[in-house]
């Protein structure tokens, strides 16, 4: 696939708050390639840059060093009446939504095409479009305040897309919303992605976002990125501490510290902690190994997840018996399977 | 003392001179005023056209002119407004003198609402490619038009108490009137008329103001 955005070297220096302060490096000499009809994720806890880093690609704030190419242009070396053509061709959702509270859901999705000079008929016929695309025809008239905020990013949504673009930017999109409005939002902007094409880049602090909808993501902290790769791998086998506190916050991990001591009082035994990927291994064919080998064993804890559709497992089990037996059962479970004691 | 009755001509024709002084002070100060106060708001630091020199000139005139009493602006103006509308005296002086004394009040209030405005709408609108004049027409104004009737409301009413001093370079309406006929006269039926006269307007300004705020703010 060929390269849609590319970030070389870039900087973004902002002056400092206070006269005689330090200069604040929100992004500092990050360089990424997003591919054309990805859906590429940025997670970064707050503070670590993501939103600015978002906010250069469509120059809504120009960049200190570096340089930023979308498809053959280099917007960032853009100002002006030509910047702002390129800018009608990248759509962008917020965290707040941020729609206008002067004009119905109708106008707010219309703005977008009365910047590119769309006639009214067209603009009404594309809005009619767009609404049913995002499931909200027969809203049209209503106010954003009317609707939920589920409903107002949806409009966001639709008037990201109002002018056709090749690019959506989500900063904190699903942020704002509860977990089962943010699946329909996350299902809707992989629906754009899926059936028009659009490359998406995705900015959040939550990794449930990532693994719902990302191929690729990158790690953020600091200004920097600290890592990048498939959903999946980054997933499975986090490389960075970041990264490993955001895998966490999805997986039920690795117990550590006082849970590890609580369930050590509640079970015996040596404690494993099984992890595989989805290469040919099951929950059960790891029980019905260790059942075989006829080991007494508790889960005790973890969980397998699901990320874009694949699966991951970390299970941490509670083995009784004597040494030879249970080596004899993690043996038992087979090839693809990493297994670590617990001490 | 005059019998309520027999002036209540004179009552009428000059609350209707004062009306008329008021919205011609309102129509020009209120342009002004809305250009300055977006011209304030738009160059500031951060701001969409952000330009430090404009800004810092127009907040130094706003800040000269504001707190300037108007009974001195009034006398002070007289060789401009020969200038301008040809006249250092009289109604059409006046008007000509409270419509720049609006001009710099109402710039204020304008800044003051729209700096109210979210930061996510503008951005949402730099997003789309819109242009900054784009910008100012159809999301910094039509957004904070509620809060912007409201505050010309209250810009009516300060109008309302200038040209009560219209008197001073021989221009008429209530105020004139009052004091003239009621105040030196010793005449409190004129007085008290002209008095109620304008709290009656008064309160129909406000009334008025807050009901077309409600309705473009829906609420």
């Amino acid at each position: 696939m060929a390269q849609h955005i590319v970030i070389d070297r870039v900087s973004k220096r902002f002056p400092p708050a206070k006269r005689g302060g330090e200069e604040i490096v929100a992004v500092d000499d990050v360089s990424l390639e997003i591919e054309r009809g990805e859906i590429f994720g940025i997670i970064g806890y707050s503070g670590a840059g993501k939103s600015t880093l978002v906010r250069l690609i469509n120059q809504l704030e120009p960049v200190s060093d570096g340089a930023i190419t979308i498809g053959d242009v280099p917007i960032s070396e853009l100002r002006g009446r030509r910047l702002r053509e390129q800018q009608t061709r990248i759509g962008m959702i917020f965290q707040r939504f941020n729609l206008l509270t002067s004009r119905t859901v109708a106008g707010n999705v219309a703005y977008p095409l009365e910047v590119t000079g769309v006639g009214r008929a067209e603009r009404q016929r594309r809005v009619a479009e767009l609404l049913e695309f995002v499931g909200l025809a027969g809203r049209a008239d209503a106010y954003p305040e009317q609707l939920s905020g589920g409903q107002q990013q949806r409009v966001g949504i639709a008037r990201a897309l109002a002018a056709n673009p090749q690019i959506l930017l989500a900063d904190e999109a699903t942020s704002a919303l509860d977990p089962e409005t943010t699946a329909e939002v996350l299902d809707l902007l992989a629906r754009v992605n899926r059936e028009l094409g659009v490359t998406i880049v995705v900015i959040t602090h939550e990794m449930e976002v990532i693994t719902r909808i990302a191929d690729r993501v990158a790690v953020m902290d600091a200004g920097r990125v600290v890592e990048t790769g498939l959903t999946y791998d980054v997933f499975t086998c986090p490389q960075t501490d970041t990264a490993k506190r955001f895998v966490q916050t999805v997986v039920r991990a690795l117990p550590a510290g006082d849970d590890l001591a609580r369930l050590r009082e509640q079970h015996e035994g040596r404690f494993f902690t099984i992890s595989f990927t989805d290469e040919g291994v099951s929950e059960a064919r790891v029980f019905s190994a260790l059942a075989k080998a006829g080991v007494d064993f508790n889960l005790v804890h973890g969980g397998v997840d699901d990320i874009q559709g694949r699966v991951y497992g970390l299970l941490t089990i509670a083995v009784r018996g004597d040494a030879e037996a249970v080596a004899w059962a993690l043996q038992g479970i087979g090839s693809g399977v990493t297994v670590e004691e617990q001490r | 003392m005059s019998d309520i009755l027999g002036i209540l001509p004179d009552l009428a024709e000059q609350t209707a001179i004062m009306l008329w002084m008021v919205a011609l002070a309102l129509v020009f100060g209120g342009v002004g005023g809305l250009v300055i106060g977006t011209g304030l708001y738009v160059t500031r630091r951060g701001g969409i056209l952000q330009q430090s020199a404009v800004w810092w000139i127009l907040n130094l005139l706003v800040n000269t002119f504001r707190p300037i009493p108007f009974i001195i602006l009034l006398a002070a103006l007289q060789p401009i407004g020969r200038a301008v509308v040809g006249s250092g005296i009289g109604t059409e002086y006046a008007i000509f003198a409270i419509a720049i004394a609006a001009t710099f009040g109402i710039a204020r209030i304008v800044e003051q609402n729209l700096v109210a405005l979210p930061a996510g709408v503008i951005e949402a609108a730099r997003a789309t490619g819109a242009s900054p004049w784009r910008i100012i027409r159809t999301v910094i104004i039509p957004e904070t038009l509620g809060p912007l009737v409201l505050g010309f409301t209250f810009a009516v009413i300060a109008i309302v108490d200038m040209s009560a001093v219209a008197g001073l370079v021989g221009g008429e309406g209530l105020g004139n009137w009052a004091v003239t006929y009621g105040y030196r006269q010793f005449d409190e039926v004129v007085t008290w008329s002209a008095l109620i006269a304008v709290v009656i307007v008064v309160q129909l300004i406000q009334a008025l103001g807050n009901w077309l705020a409600r309705r473009i703010m829906r609420r």
